[in-house]
């Protein structure tokens, strides 16, 4: 283990620096100090949201910091979950996520096969059309891009309270095409160029090649995707007004005034698991992503 | 390269033999076009055609003609021309909220821009728990906004029982009212959003600082520059383009602030937390005035290309000198 951080290329301090007292204890300390506040201000927050989705209403409000001074209250998930709706709403969350994730996928995915690979003539005008949406503002089509679900243009349909509001729009995301379509371009073409000579069409190259060697960015822009419809709020506000269909950003805003502390705080905690459960369990692919975010913006 | 010449080689020869029928097959016109696989590839590019076409192109381009017209949705849009513009412009509240915008963003960039490259800087030093280290400072940021945004406004309960007041009691600091006082409100309200975002900033500040070459640290070194110095002239200088870009995207980013202060204040008290995105809502979806919504959106946009091109200009020249 100390091998491998030997070899390692070095940053501001030099291995020799490292090895002297001054430096040593300093780090030491600066360490202590960083780690402890991490810990308090990034994972605290969290904490206390668990003690107070398990706390009665009178002790979140007289005493925040006591460790459940009148007992564990598991009653509030109860309540939450099965009375007040949260559950329905928790599913109607994980409905909008899991079409958002498929719709933006195949969007990504196909999109990212014709730019990169097929290469039509007019690739490099779609191409240039998706980059073209990430400099424009994306609230300059707030309010048209609304109008537009209600009565959607050649389909003639109105969206509003149908999933589809939501899920259709996700595919729109050119970040999602840009990442997929990077990866893409690496792939080794040779391969789907000896394919295609061997008689196969562009969809059998597209499963039998090409998802198959992408399965790395694949499960990383799926990551981004459900994690990124999960927190979304304005857009659902908006389209899934509907008490039978509002995900759970929705319809958490309304508990303030409807239900008791601790049945709130319930509620939170529920809107939470997953998110941060899918995050410590995909850490790695999760922060390794988030780096290559800033080379893609770059 | 050996490889690559190798590869070179059996495209320009071998291959020759059976791309040649192929063209030949192919043909020219529709036929043709079908048998190369146009087909395919025109039902493969549909998806990604049509969903940025419905949902991204088109209402952009429909932004145009929504500002000069008057949409309420129950008449008929109809031509207004600069009226929408004139009253949007007109409005009392737009300085409030032009105001309160800049003001946040101003804040959200003093508190929040340094955090990051302060917590990168360290992290990059690390042997051992880096992955640790940005884990922690990455949680906040999965977790949903209206999430924390509901639960930092317990934290910031004005009685003397709620969790900041408490903390503060015990260094017997009498309670605040953090999000009920207009001055207090904002800042508040940036804490909370800098919480929320300062890990994947530090996460790519540090994926940009671990690429740094090592060489060049040991050269400063060899010239004598101590810690702090290889700091200034060696790492600042080498993460520069991507500082300026954060803060540029930052600063875009703030510009249209809208979930934190509409759940946190609902843009109170006394407007003190007003944006103009949140003036944009309520023209659209309060008062059902689309017409003003869009003009609106379009005037924000359009600040927001203006500041991105002055931004540019000005560290086009800084980067240069």
């Amino acid at each position: 283990m100390s091998k491998v951080a030997e070899t390692e290329e070095r940053t501001n301090l030099s291995q020799l620096e490292r090895r002297r007292p001054a430096v040593r204890i300093g780090f030491a300390v600066l360490t202590t100090v960083v780690v402890a506040f991490l810990v308090l201000a990034c994972a605290g927050p969290l904490i206390v949201l668990a003690k107070w989705a398990t706390s009665s209403s009178q002790d979140i409000i007289s005493d925040p910091f006591g460790w459940w001074p009148s007992g564990v209250v598991w009653s509030n998930l109860n309540t939450a979950l099965f009375q007040i709706g949260i559950g329905q709403n928790f599913l109607n969350t994980l409905w909008v996520v899991l079409g958002s994730w498929i719709i933006g996928l195949s969007v990504a995915v196909t999109g990212g096969y014709v730019i990169a690979i097929l290469r039509p003539w007019y690739a490099r005008f779609l191409n240039a059309a998706i980059l073209a949406t990430l400099f424009i503002p994306g609230i300059i089509s707030l309010v048209p891009l609304y109008l537009t679900i209600l009565h959607v243009p050649v389909l003639g349909v109105n969206l509003l309270n149908s999933f589809w509001a939501v899920w259709l729009p996700a595919g729109a995301h050119a970040f999602n095409v840009l990442l997929v379509t990077r990866f893409f371009r690496s792939l080794p073409s040779e391969v789907f160029e000896a394919a295609k000579v061997d008689g196969a069409g562009p969809f059998r190259v597209l499963f039998s090649l090409v998802l198959p060697m992408s399965r790395p960015i694949l499960g990383v822009a799926s990551l981004l995707m459900i994690v990124a419809s999960w927190k979304d709020f304005l857009w659902p506000l908006l389209v899934l007004p509907s008490t039978s269909v509002q995900p759970l950003a929705v319809a958490l805003p309304q508990l303030e005034t409807t239900t008791t502390m601790g049945v709130l705080m319930a509620s939170l905690f529920i809107a939470t698991i997953v998110p941060v459960l899918l995050f410590l369990v995909f850490q790695r692919q999760f922060l390794r992503n988030a780096g290559q975010a800033g080379a893609l913006k770059a | 390269m050996a490889v690559k010449v190798a590869r070179a080689h059996e495209a320009t020869s071998e291959p020759t033999t059976p791309r040649a029928p192929k063209r030949a097959r192919r043909g020219t016109g529709l036929r043709g076009w079908y048998r190369g696989g146009g087909l395919s590839t025109l039902l493969l590019a549909l998806p990604v055609i049509l969903v940025f076409g419905l949902f991204s192109w088109w209402p952009i381009i429909a932004s145009i003609p929504m500002s000069i017209q008057k949409n309420d949705l129950v008449q008929p849009a109809s031509y207004v021309g600069w009226a929408n513009f004139r009253a949007v412009l007109s409005d009392p509240l737009l300085p409030t909220a032009i105001q309160n915008t800049v003001w946040f963003t101003l804040l959200a960039v003093v508190i929040g821009f340094p955090v990051p490259i302060l917590l990168a800087t360290y992290a990059a030093e690390l042997r051992r728990g880096r992955g640790l280290v940005s884990a922690l400072a990455y949680l906040p940021g999965v977790i949903p906004p209206v999430v924390s945004v509901l639960l930092w406004k317990q934290f910031y309960d004005p009685d003397g029982s709620g969790l900041f007041n408490t903390v503060l009691g015990w260094f017997s600091i009498p309670p605040q009212p953090f999000l009920q006082n207009a001055i207090s409100a904002m800042p508040s309200i940036v804490v909370q959003a800098t919480w929320a975002g300062f890990g994947s900033t530090t996460i790519i500040y540090l994926a940009a600082l671990m690429s740094i070459r090592s060489d060049l640290y040991d050269a400063a070194e060899l010239d004598g520059g101590g810690i702090v110095q290889r700091a200034w002239h060696v790492t600042l200088p080498q993460i520069r383009h991507i500082i300026l870009l954060m803060l540029l995207l930052q600063i875009i980013g703030t510009l249209q602030v809208f979930t934190e202060p509409y759940l946190m204040t609902g843009g109170g008290p006394a407007n003190a937390t007003v944006t103009v995105l949140m003036l944009v809502y309520d023209y659209a979806f309060v008062y059902g005035n689309y017409g003003q919504a869009t003009a609106l959106s379009l005037l924000l946009a359009i600040a927001l290309g203006v500041v991105s091109i002055v931004y540019y200009r000005v560290t086009r020249r800084w980067s240069s000198s």
